[in-house]
């Protein structure tokens, strides 16, 4: 009873159906003897041209499939036949092309589509990969649950503090308030703070040399050791923000490229119909 | 002294006030004597906004008054205006002190030193007039009362609760928001109430809202103020005496008959006890002739009961012939009989047909009747199909039916005064036969609930134990045995009853018997490598403890229930010789053995290398059992190795039911990749049903259980639910998942917000499959990797071994 993936989903049907549709499209490429080199134009370069663009259209909407759940069918059968015959979109508009490429709007609709697929490609590699990461990382724990843990931590060891010199205090202070999980995009994705505060309390707490009375050495123990721990639960939680960025952020360069390769679609087929 | 009546009606209650609106209606002379100042004195003393419920539902109301289960504050209005307009003569603050004289010639005494004249008396006092009291010094200081009539009354008080029946567990219940509430209770254990308020109390208890001293009985209450408590209440606890000090004592410790003011009349009881009710005749008329006793005192403690016999009652004294109430339903019910003339006819022939219900009473048959329905299949029609999910009860009255199972060479034939379906009200379980009605058949179909019920019954219950049992042993093991075997056999088995967790037999304990399980579900395991690891999991159908039989040596392995669990178990030695004798027997009984070998071999390595290999020392198996897996039928898992967090299956599930989701992907525990998120397990005896009021949880035919529009949003599902899936959720009646446009472009309605249609009151949701949808749930096919599915427990523990055995691999790419 394993599950079917994505790429294997019912016994691949996607894979081969749109793996026949690649091999009818370069057996008619390899047969054709056009007058002129191939290019868009040719009767084989319109009708490459034509099922290309109907398949666009296909992978459009899954853009409304996937936000309605009343009919029947499955979204993974959907998902898995965008994926495939995404991949075989590329080939057929490879083909259509002639490897005729230019500086022109023709060559423009071309290279959106490219980075389109890069990015699905990109997509797919995270959908298979990030999920298990992401359990590894925060096992039978919710993301949730680590903030309360580092919130409790940062509640014993302001306790902690106050016993400490000036110094030393304002530095797990400076843990304590300015550590940040997550961020802007970028600081998401890689899963880590710059100078975190945390990392730099643990450091200088290690650090011997302070002049510390008997009690105020056991504060600095205790609070080496929550720091400690509170390092180790913020790299998961930070861990656990950079792979749903990973398994998010990509959507936000598909969609929009979605949209830009339609436009730049639109453009190319009025050019090719007005100035034939 | 005032002018005689023919009827005077004591007490102005539903009975009471029934009977003056009948009289009222009939031109009848007639008075209605209420102590109270006001009519139905023990509905006004029920909490605001209280439900009142109108049961048994299936009874038709017989009175000139109306009433429908409702708040208590719509109830009361209609009555009193409904007694304005048909004209009774009530005298409220009326208290009755002596009745004397007979029929035709009643006096009447009052508190106020009035006496009236009657030729008739109905008598409906109830119980509440006569409510228990502490019997103790102290008992009528002020801050000790006897009912509670607005929790909100008091805050911040420390409140004593006396007595743990329903009554007291209500009020402190409703204490315990504003105060701190001290429940007493006479037992060692809270068992005097209705489930609901059992485990609201437990889960009061265990979050310390409520605190409880059992075995606890109060010697006395004294006044004077300590620290600003102003009362001490004594108790002798099981620690020794304790002096809680308090601010208000509320004894709720019930009511007995007015027993002493009845004899006074001249009622005479049957025997000496406390709670003993008035001898009645068959119309209600007590000892006294022309005195009639109706309600609570008559026996009938619910409204609509009550109701009933008042207007009966008055018809009684007027002459007139009084059918019972529910006669014209049971007529409607029985018309497709064929031989019987009359109801009474009728149910002569049914009980004679019928050993079964040989034990019951004219009462008891009438109720059983009044719920279930006659049927009378056609030659080969299907009365249901094996592995349906119906619950129902059959009885064959006339004619026969034939049971179909695949693997048996001849089908059985069942003849009038057999019985079928006891297998699925039993076990929970498909059912496991396929049942075909043969030529002029009649049945009585009777539901689930009622069957329960009548298992109660002692009679009921043995007949169908001593049927079941040896149908059980044909069914699962006794196939080649001979008629005279069987029954030989079932007569020797016996029935054993086990809760969650505890063990049918020890590994190495000497073998007892052969276990048959005919409810529940159990793990058998053995101590590997030191700790105990599950080999298997044996649902209701199938048996445990034949390996030791197979083998003559000590049990090989330790049995547990998983929830509570029924078994027959069949004596060792008798099965033992039978396996001698039949050599076909023999031979499943050591196939099941060697088969059981091999997997736990097959298990014992797993055990080892997963611990070895993933340093986990959970036994996967007993994770699962301990998550309620057992008792399931259909569970919703995840698998985060393939799970992407889109929360796509939520958003599905809300957009199929009114905008609220039925599930919570991050709740509920994980193990080895396997999530299990927070929805409906669907349970073979589903707690949530247990303690339903207007009896809104079903289980349709495709095993779903599911909630009705009859849910009036009590909670006592959500309470009785160990798994925490249901929720009391306002129901958004206009609700339309977005159209395509907003879907496309993000304008239009919002999804989730209420229209001008509104919220409905709040009911409970949970997870219904989506069996509305014929493609299936929705949260399963809403998943765009496919991490969500839905499996019975055989196929997630298979799935879950799989999953473990994987290891390391991406479960994605392989």
């Amino acid at each position: 009873m394993q599950r079917p993936t994505l790429l294997g989903f019912n016994r691949h049907r996607h894979l081969k159906a749109a793996g026949l549709l690649v091999a009818v499209a370069t057996l008619a490429y390899a047969l054709d003897r056009p007058p002129v080199p191939s290019y868009g134009g040719t009767w084989l370069g319109y009708a490459l041209g034509i099922v290309a663009a109907l398949l666009v259209l296909r992978q459009l909407w899954l853009g409304v499939r996937r936000r309605h759940h009343g009919g029947s069918g499955n979204l993974q059968d959907s998902v898995s036949a965008h994926v495939h015959f995404g991949a075989a979109l590329v080939v057929l508009a490879t083909l259509h092309s002639g490897f005729h490429l230019g500086w022109n709007v023709h060559t423009l609709a071309y290279l959106l589509l490219l980075a389109m697929l890069a990015s699905g490609v990109y997509g797919v590699f995270a959908y298979l990969r990030v999920p298990r990461q992401m359990t590894d990382n925060l096992g039978e724990e919710g993301f949730a649950d680590l903030l309360l843990k580092i919130a409790e931590l940062d509640e014993r060891a302001r306790a902690h503090a106050l016993y400490l010199p000036d110094e030393l205090g304002a530095v797990v202070m400076r843990a304590v308030t300015q550590t940040v999980v997550g961020g802007k995009v970028f600081r998401q994705m890689s899963g880590r703070q710059p100078d975190c505060p945390t990392r730099a309390a643990v450091r200088r707490l290690h650090e011997a040399g302070d002049p510390l009375d008997a009690a105020q050495s056991a504060h600095q123990r205790e609070l080496y050791s929550i720091m400690l721990r509170k390092e180790s639960l913020l790299i998961r939680a930070r861990r656990d923000v950079a792979f749903r960025a990973r398994l998010g952020f990509w959507l936000y360069l598909h969609a929009p490229l979605a949209v830009a390769s339609v436009a730049a679609l639109v453009a190319h087929i009025a050019a090719t119909l007005f100035y034939r | 002294m005032s002018e005689p009546v023919t009827i005077a009606i004591i007490g102005a209650g539903p009975g009471g006030l029934s009977a003056a609106a009948r009289a009222a209606a009939l031109g009848v002379s007639h008075v209605l004597l209420e102590a109270a100042p006001h009519i139905a004195n023990t509905l006004r003393r029920y909490p605001r906004a209280k439900h009142v419920m109108a049961e048994p539902a299936a009874l038709p109301l017989r009175s000139p008054l109306s009433f429908a289960a409702g708040p208590r504050e719509t109830v009361l209005d209609t009555w009193d205006d409904e007694l304005r307009r048909c004209g009774v003569k009530l005298r409220v603050d009326a208290r009755v002190t002596a009745i004397d004289g007979t029929r035709g010639a009643f006096r009447i005494a009052l508190a106020s030193g009035e006496t009236l004249t009657a030729a008739f008396v109905v008598l409906a006092i109830g119980l509440q007039g006569n409510i228990r009291r502490l019997g103790m010094a102290g008992e009528s200081l002020p801050g000790v009362q006897y009912q509670l009539d607005d929790p909100d009354e008091y805050q911040d008080e420390t409140i004593v609760v006396i007595g743990a029946g329903d009554a007291g567990i209500e009020n402190a219940m409703a204490l315990t928001r504003h105060n701190e509430v001290i429940l007493i209770n006479r037992g060692e254990a809270i068992v005097e109430c209705a489930e609901g308020n059992f485990n609201a109390a437990m889960a009061a208890l265990e979050k310390g809202e409520l605190e409880c001293r059992h075995g606890t009985v109060v010697e006395a209450i004294e006044a004077g103020e300590a620290d600003g408590f102003p009362l001490r209440v004594i108790a002798n606890t099981p620690q020794g005496v304790e002096r809680i000090r308090c601010h208000r004592v509320i004894a709720r410790l019930g009511a007995d008959p007015p027993r002493q003011l009845m004899e006074s009349f001249g009622i005479a009881f049957p025997n000496a006890d406390l709670d003993a009710l008035p001898r009645l005749g068959a119309e209600g008329e007590s000892s006294v002739p022309g005195l009639f006793v109706v309600g609570a005192l008559a026996g009938c403690p619910l409204i609509k009961q009550a109701m009933n016999q008042g207007q009966d009652a008055i018809d009684r004294i007027l002459g007139s012939p009084v059918e019972p109430v529910d006669e014209p339903m049971l007529k409607a019910k029985l018309a497709g009989f064929r031989h019987a003339s009359s109801v009474a006819a009728s149910l002569l022939e049914i009980q004679r047909a019928l050993p079964l219900f040989a034990g019951l009473s004219a009462a008891q048959l009438r109720g059983v009747l009044l719920a279930s329905t006659v049927r009378a299949p056609r030659a080969g029609e299907v009365v249901f199909q094996r592995n349906d999910y119906s619950t129902s009860f059959y009885s064959i009255v006339e004619g026969d039916v034939s049971a179909h199972v695949p693997d048996w060479e001849t089908d059985i034939q069942l003849i009038a005064g057999d019985f079928f379906g006891e297998m699925g009200l039993i076990s929970g379980r498909r059912r496991s036969a396929t049942i075909t009605a043969g030529e002029n058949c009649t049945l009585i179909e009777t539901p689930r609930r009622t069957m329960l019920k009548l298992l109660s019954v002692e009679s009921v219950r043995r007949r169908i134990d001593q049927v079941a049992i040896r149908r059980a042993i044909h069914r699962y093991i006794g196939l080649f045995l001979e008629e005279h075997e069987l029954d030989h056999l079932a007569r020797s088995a016996r029935i054993e009853r086990y809760e969650a967790g505890a063990v049918l037999f020890r590994e190495g304990d000497e073998a007892d018997g052969l276990y048959l399980i005919r409810r529940g579900s159990v793990t058998v395991s053995r101590m590997i490598g030191g700790r105990e690891v599950v080999l298997f999991y044996a649902a209701a159908g199938s048996y445990v403890g034949e390996m030791a039989l197979v083998s003559g040596k000590p049990r090989y392995a330790t049995v547990r229930a998983v929830g509570g669990s029924e078994v027959i178990v069949l004596d060792a030695a008798h099965v033992v010789w039978l396996a001698s004798r039949h050599p076909d027997m023999r031979r499943q009984m050591d196939e099941r053995y060697f088969d059981y070998m091999q997997a736990g071999e097959e298990e014992h390595r797993l055990a080892t290398e997963t611990d070895a290999a993933r340093g986990q020392p959970e036994n996967l198996v007993a994770f699962l059992m301990q998550q309620g897996i057992g008792e399931a039928t259909d569970v919703l898992l995840i698998d985060l190795s393939l799970c992407i967090r889109c929360d796509n299956c939520e958003t599905a599930c809300a957009e199929t039911h009114q905008g609220s989701s039925r599930l919570n992907r991050e709740a509920g525990p994980t193990l080895a990749n396997i999530h299990i998120p927070a929805s409906c397990r669907h349970c073979e005896h589903p707690h949530c049903m247990k303690d339903c009021p207007p009896d809104a949880i079903h289980r349709s035919v495709g095993g779903e259980v599911f909630i009705d529009d009859s849910c009036m949003g009590c909670g006592n599902c959500m309470t009785n639910c160990p798994y925490g899936v249901i929720r009391i959720a306002a129901v958004n009646l206009g609700y339309r998942p977005p159209s395509l446009w907003r879907t496309l472009f993000g304008s239009g309605t919002a999804s989730g917000t209420p229209p001008d249609g509104g919220c409905m009151p709040p009911k409970a949701v949970k997870c219904d499959m989506c069996k509305q949808l014929a493609a299936g749930p929705a949260c399963v096919r809403a998943c765009p990797t496919g991490a969500a599915l839905r499996v019975s427990p055989e196929a997630f523990l298979e799935y879950a071994r799989r999953k473990v055995d994987d290891g390391a691999r991406p479960s994605l790419a392989g």
